[in-house]
């Protein structure tokens, strides 16, 4: 990448900073909430666009390894005398751990245990993507809302790590604005990434066409798992920021509603484009925090879910690719030269446009 | 003992019946549309607070019954008048999106309605007297409501029987299941196929809805939600689009929930001495009592197992499976 087609996006980076950091020092408790909220949406519409968008493979099962990673990076920062006490039948093998270093004012724990836990989630991922790549539509859909219902029975029941279904609480809260938006940033830029890297292609290969794809010589499994497996990283990276932030929890929280949540923005969107699920992720969570104080004001709950979904009902009835189909948002051509010499031309997308169906 | 097996088959049958009528429902809907309907639960649940209205009303339960089943084929031809049929031909995720919010939309517009009318979310089903209580035949003890909805399955199931194999418009249906063009293109009038697949999938989901909130006795606008993934398995076993297998599927998920609840902590329940030591060490470390509570993910992960292994389901035929 040059540096003029780095400046685009740069530039949007530091804005973005500029922005955190008023906001931080603002002390607005009420914004740096929904700011965090807005930043675990973009992970999680992100690494489910890596998941289910590039490739087709519609997976129900993405709030499974977020809950997954919330509650083993929990389980490692607890500080051990809150670990006696919260969770006394711990194995012992797990009850001495405590990630709950803090130097300077980075806390090294944190960080650690959310990748130990990402790493972890990686593995189940692995194990159950093997087995789940080989299904394609629909079966590939109710397959992994089994994975979700297995595991919300599982945390339901490991009484002696999940607490069942107590509340898990006295997390600490180590997530704060910076945490969330670098993770983000990391995010989007792996994703980004491999969108423009032959897994991608392949991705996007076999989601248009599995046979054309396969008779060229593109795998079907390798690039799905691996779009599984990363996806799965980043959702178990957004189950831990969500439980170092809303620091208590129980498993209620990750079931289908937060799952079509996240799909909501996908595919309003657009499945395939990075910038889409930004935007889309933007949009519901803007809309929904409206929402919710009409709902608020009026008490007719339930009434934010419904307008929501009818939203959604329109775009895929209207514009069934979402807003941005698979394009992304031509930031780093911002400063292309056109303001002292000719464009270099229209650029051909090197993915596939054309029928968006999987 | 025996006694004890007896109840326990007719719990499995029951069950049976109920998923058995969800996943008919799912099957005729996913034959036809190759849509995975996953609104069909909140049809079930739209149905079960239509009782409770009109009972509630003071109807008699006849009434009550006739005016449940329409109002719940009503939203059910609605809902795809709405939702589904301008996604029709489209890609085909877009209907199972489709149906994900048209759930969103029926739970919460139930929500909100009980709220309005100043209910709790979670409200009491006045079980009729007719089904309430048990049967005894000589030491075998069953409640009634299990085998009315045998009963009701049963009958129901064999009237659907009929309607796909004797009447002009089932064998439409079956036909549009089999090649949709190919049935439109024999003069066969498509949206008056798929409405009526719909309707009837709502009227089963209706009957399924009253007799499991007769058997929970309290309901709430998410209740449905459970069921049809249920539904969703049996169907899946069955093998997905075809109507027998959805049934036989429905019977054989009642059959290993039932098995699983009662082999969990097999060990402990076993009178002394009627197995050697060794077995019953084995029974409790292999079968806890805790792995009743694991059941629905016992079922699921059988569910992927018929995924992997054998994906058209006992009775659906191998084109039937989208796999590689």
């Amino acid at each position: 990448m040059t540096a003029r087609r780095a400046a685009g996006p740069l530039l949007v980076i530091l804005l973005s900073s500029v922005a955190l950091a008023v906001l931080d020092a603002s002390g607005q408790a009420f914004w740096q909430g929904l700011v965090i909220n807005l930043g675990l949406f973009i992970i999680l519409t992100v690494s489910l666009n890596l998941t289910s968008g590039f490739t087709g493979v519609f997976s129900l099962g993405q709030i499974g390894f977020m809950a997954l990673g919330a509650y083993a990076s929990a389980i490692l920062t607890l500080p051990l005398q809150e670990k006696a006490a919260y969770l006394p039948n711990l194995p012992s093998w797990i009850a001495g751990v405590h990630f709950d270093e803090v130097v300077g004012p980075v806390p090294l724990g944190f960080l650690a245990a959310t990748l130990i836990a990402a790493v972890l989630v990686s593995g189940v991922a692995w194990l159950v993507g093997r087995v789940l790549m080989r299904l394609s539509g629909h079966f590939v859909a109710v397959a992994t809302l089994g994975f979700l219902v297995i595991v919300r029975v599982v945390l339901f029941n490991a009484d002696a790590f999940t607490r069942g279904s107590r509340t898990f609480s006295n997390v600490t809260p180590y997530t704060n604005l910076w945490w969330t938006a670098i993770w983000t940033l990391g995010t989007v830029y792996v994703v980004w990434r491999i969108k423009r890297s032959s897994y991608g292609r392949d991705m996007f290969a076999q989601r248009e066409d599995r046979v054309a794809a396969q008779s060229v010589g593109i795998r079907v499994m390798d690039p799905r798992l691996l779009a599984f497996v990363v996806g799965a990283f980043f959702s178990a990276v957004a189950g831990s920021l969500y439980a170092h932030f809303i620091t208590s929890f129980s498993p209620t929280v990750f079931y289908f509603d937060l799952t079509f949540r996240v799909i909501t923005m996908l595919v309003i969107g657009g499945m395939g484009s990075v910038s889409g699920s930004i935007i889309g992720a933007i949009l519901i969570v803007g809309l929904g925090e409206a929402l919710r104080r009409v709902e608020d004001v009026t008490l007719l709950y339930g009434l934010s879910s419904i307008v929501l979904a009818v939203i959604f009902i329109v775009v895929i009835i209207v514009r069934p690719a979402g807003l941005l189909g698979q394009r992304e948002v031509p930031l780093d051509r911002l400063f292309d030269g056109r303001w002292w010499r000719r464009r270099p031309g229209p650029r051909p997308d090197p993915t596939p446009e054309g029928d968006q169906s999987p | 003992m025996t006694d004890y097996v007896i109840q326990q088959i007719v719990n499995a049958l029951s069950a049976g019946s109920l998923y058995a009528l969800m996943a008919v429902g799912l099957a005729m809907v996913f034959g036809i549309l190759r849509l995975i309907n996953f609104a069909h639960g909140d049809v079930m649940m739209i149905a079960a607070y239509l009782a409770v209205f009109c009972i509630g009303a003071g109807l008699p339960l006849e009434a009550a019954l006739v005016i449940m089943v329409v109002g719940t084929v009503i939203v059910g031809l609605l809902m795809e008048r709405i939702a589904y049929r301008p996604l029709r031909g489209g890609p085909e995720v877009a209907m199972l999106l489709s149906s994900f919010a048209v759930g969103q939309i029926l739970q919460n517009g139930t929500l909100l309605t009980t709220r309005l009318a100043g209910k709790p979310t979670l409200i009491a089903f006045p079980s009729p007297e007719q089904l309430s209580g048990v049967i005894t035949l000589g030491t075998i003890t069953v409640s009634k409501v299990n085998v009315v909805s045998f009963v009701a399955g049963v009958v129901l199931l064999g009237l659907l029987t009929l309607f796909v194999t004797r009447t002009t418009l089932g064998l439409s249906m079956r036909a549009a299941a089999e090649d949709l063009d190919a049935a439109r293109l024999m003069g066969i009038k498509v949206n008056r196929v798929v409405a009526t697949a719909f309707a009837i999938s709502a009227a089963l989901a209706a009957v399924a809805g009253f007799l499991y909130a007769v058997q929970a006795g309290q309901i709430n606008p998410y209740m449905g939600f459970t069921p049809v993934l249920k539904a969703f398995i049996a169907a899946v076993i069955g093998g997905f689009g075809s109507i027998a297998g959805a049934v036989l599927g429905g019977y054989v998920l009642g059959f290993l929930e039932v098995v699983v609840t009662a082999l969990a902590g097999i060990g402990d329940l076993l009178p002394a001495g009627s197995v050697p030591p060794e077995v019953r060490g084995f029974l409790q470390q292999w079968l806890p009592s805790s792995l009743a509570s694991y059941r629905d993910a016992v079922v699921f992960i059988v569910l992927i197992l018929v995924l992997l292994v054998r994906p058209q389901g006992i009775l659906g035929r191998r084109d039937e499976g989208d796999l590689e």
